[in-house]
């Protein structure tokens, strides 16, 4: 029987929250290591049972974990992230340059076709791959070549938060840091180009058009159509239709277009979906509502989906990784809230409802399906 | 053999009780300390001292016989007292309110 497993990250653990396909009763299994702060978890899409977390703390550093039957035991595996060779330096807030430090993984990506290889995004921002099921990690570090020495830390810390792999080139990868920008690799992580041509950051740069300093918050794209990528920005969503070559702006009528996760339907490439939030100087819905924006036409017109959350009184934040989507025949959705809210929608997104309502603040949300 | 204390995290990731017991060495030392410890309990590597720089974490105290040993290097040897089992070698998360 087809069912899904989202995966939740939050500051005080990982919960594991299953249902079967029609996604109406769940189950909370958790927390899985109890007072860590749980940055992301993720499944193999190779080997569904094969779970990667990335587990850490201001006290005892960076833990990796990993599970072999679906997240009912954990081992914990590597977590040594050297960077290569000399680690060189990046813009501190001073002006000054400072050198690269590592502090944790906020991202883990496995690889579409191999359920011991996964990608790991790092703060200090940088890339990193392992091989052998996440006992070792090596560090790719083209990426850092690419103006390395011009990158910034936002107020997050200079993170490395999105990979995207295209299942059409497996030489092709997508990366977003913040705040750095956008960048893309066509020969396996050797080289890299920013990819930020048409980011406007009006307010938060003294050359809006920079090459590379843009605080990109989130990436999404289908793997029907991977040269199409959609962008949540610090503020403004946008719009490409060349693998980043291009941007442009697809925030239509959003009520606000600072937010901070974005996604694409499982089953309609050109329907996507935001959070918006009412600024980067308040951190929480408009209004006080909280509303999920739907586009089927891939940017500029949007519409709210309200029903099942809460339309009053609302301040809770959505954060980068806190948005995921299924892939059963009717596209469930999930989001978690800085109220430690998940909320889950299994009709595309027309209506919703919670499904655990006290959890610690959501890092982080991914789901599996399984059938 | 040397008794080591852990903090509670330190505790449920390598899966052990607070109380763990290393063999002496001939150095005794806090470094040869954290090598037996780190050897025996692999989970634990890089959560006492930064795998990369060897440093201590920031957040990460060693306490014993009523003294702070944090700011002591690696090759300090420990008291007497602790190489007889006598007395706990103490690895402490360090207080953070809020």
């Amino acid at each position: 029987m087809s069912g899904v497993r989202v995966l939740v990250g939050t500051h005080k653990g990982a919960f594991i929250l299953t249902s079967d396909e029609k996604r109406e009763k769940w189950e909370i299994d958790g927390p899985h290591f109890a007072g860590w702060d749980i940055y992301h978890v993720n499944g193999s899409p190779v080997n569904p049972n094969r779970l990667y977390a990335s587990q850490t703390s201001g006290w005892f550093g960076q833990v990796i974990q990993r599970s072999d039957d679906g997240g009912k035991t954990w081992e914990p595996v590597g977590n040594k992230f050297a960077y290569e060779g000399t680690p060189g330096t990046h813009l501190w807030y001073d002006g000054t340059q400072h050198p690269w430090e590592f502090k944790r993984v906020w991202r883990l990506e496995p690889s579409l076709t191999d359920a011991d290889t996964v990608y790991a995004g790092v703060e200090d921002a940088a890339l990193f791959r392992s091989t052998d099921g996440g006992q070792n990690w090596e560090e790719l570090p083209g990426l850092r070549d690419v103006k390395g020495n011009l990158w910034q830390p936002g107020a997050g810390g200079m993170c490395l938060h999105t990979i995207l792999l295209d299942p059409n080139h497996s030489q092709r990868m997508f990366v977003a840091i913040s705040a750095a920008g956008a960048f893309r690799t066509d020969d396996g992580a050797q080289t890299w180009r920013p990819i930020n041509n048409g980011l406007k950051s009006n307010f938060e740069l003294p050359d809006a058009n920079a090459e590379v300093g843009h605080c990109v918050h989130n990436i999404a794209m289908h793997p029907s159509r991977p040269d199409v990528l959609f962008m949540q920005k610090h503020w403004d969503v946008m719009r490409s239709d060349d693998g980043g070559d291009l941007w442009r702006e697809v925030s239509g009528n959003l009520p606000s277009d600072f937010g901070f996760p974005i996604a694409v339907h499982a089953r309609e490439p050109n329907t996507i979906y935001v959070i918006p939030i009412k600024s980067d100087s308040e951190h929480y819905p408009p209004e006080g509502k909280l509303r999920v924006y739907r586009s089927r036409s891939g940017g500029e017109e949007w519409e709210a989906l309200t029903n099942g959350l809460p339309q009053s009184d609302c301040y809770v934040n959505i954060l980068r990784s806190a948005l995921a989507v299924d892939s059963l025949d009717e596209c469930g959705l999930y989001f978690g809230t800085t109220g430690g809210q998940v909320y889950a929608s299994n009709d595309s997104g027309d209506t919703w409802k919670a499904i655990a309502t006290n959890l610690p603040a959501v890092f982080s949300v991914e789901v599996q399906t399984l059938r | 053999m040397i008794r080591v204390q852990l903090p509670y995290h330190l505790q449920t990731l390598a899966r052990v009780g607070r109380e763990v017991v290393l063999p002496l060495d001939a150095e005794s030392t806090i470094g040869s300390v954290l090598d037996a410890l780190e050897a025996r309990y692999p989970a634990l590597r890089g959560t006492v001292r930064d795998q990369v720089t060897g440093q201590r974490r920031p957040f990460i105290r060693f306490f014993a016989c009523g003294e702070d040993l944090s700011l002591e290097p690696y090759e300090f040897p420990l008291p007497d007292a602790v190489r007889s089992g006598q007395e706990i070698f103490r690895i402490v998360g360090a207080m953070a309110g809020g």
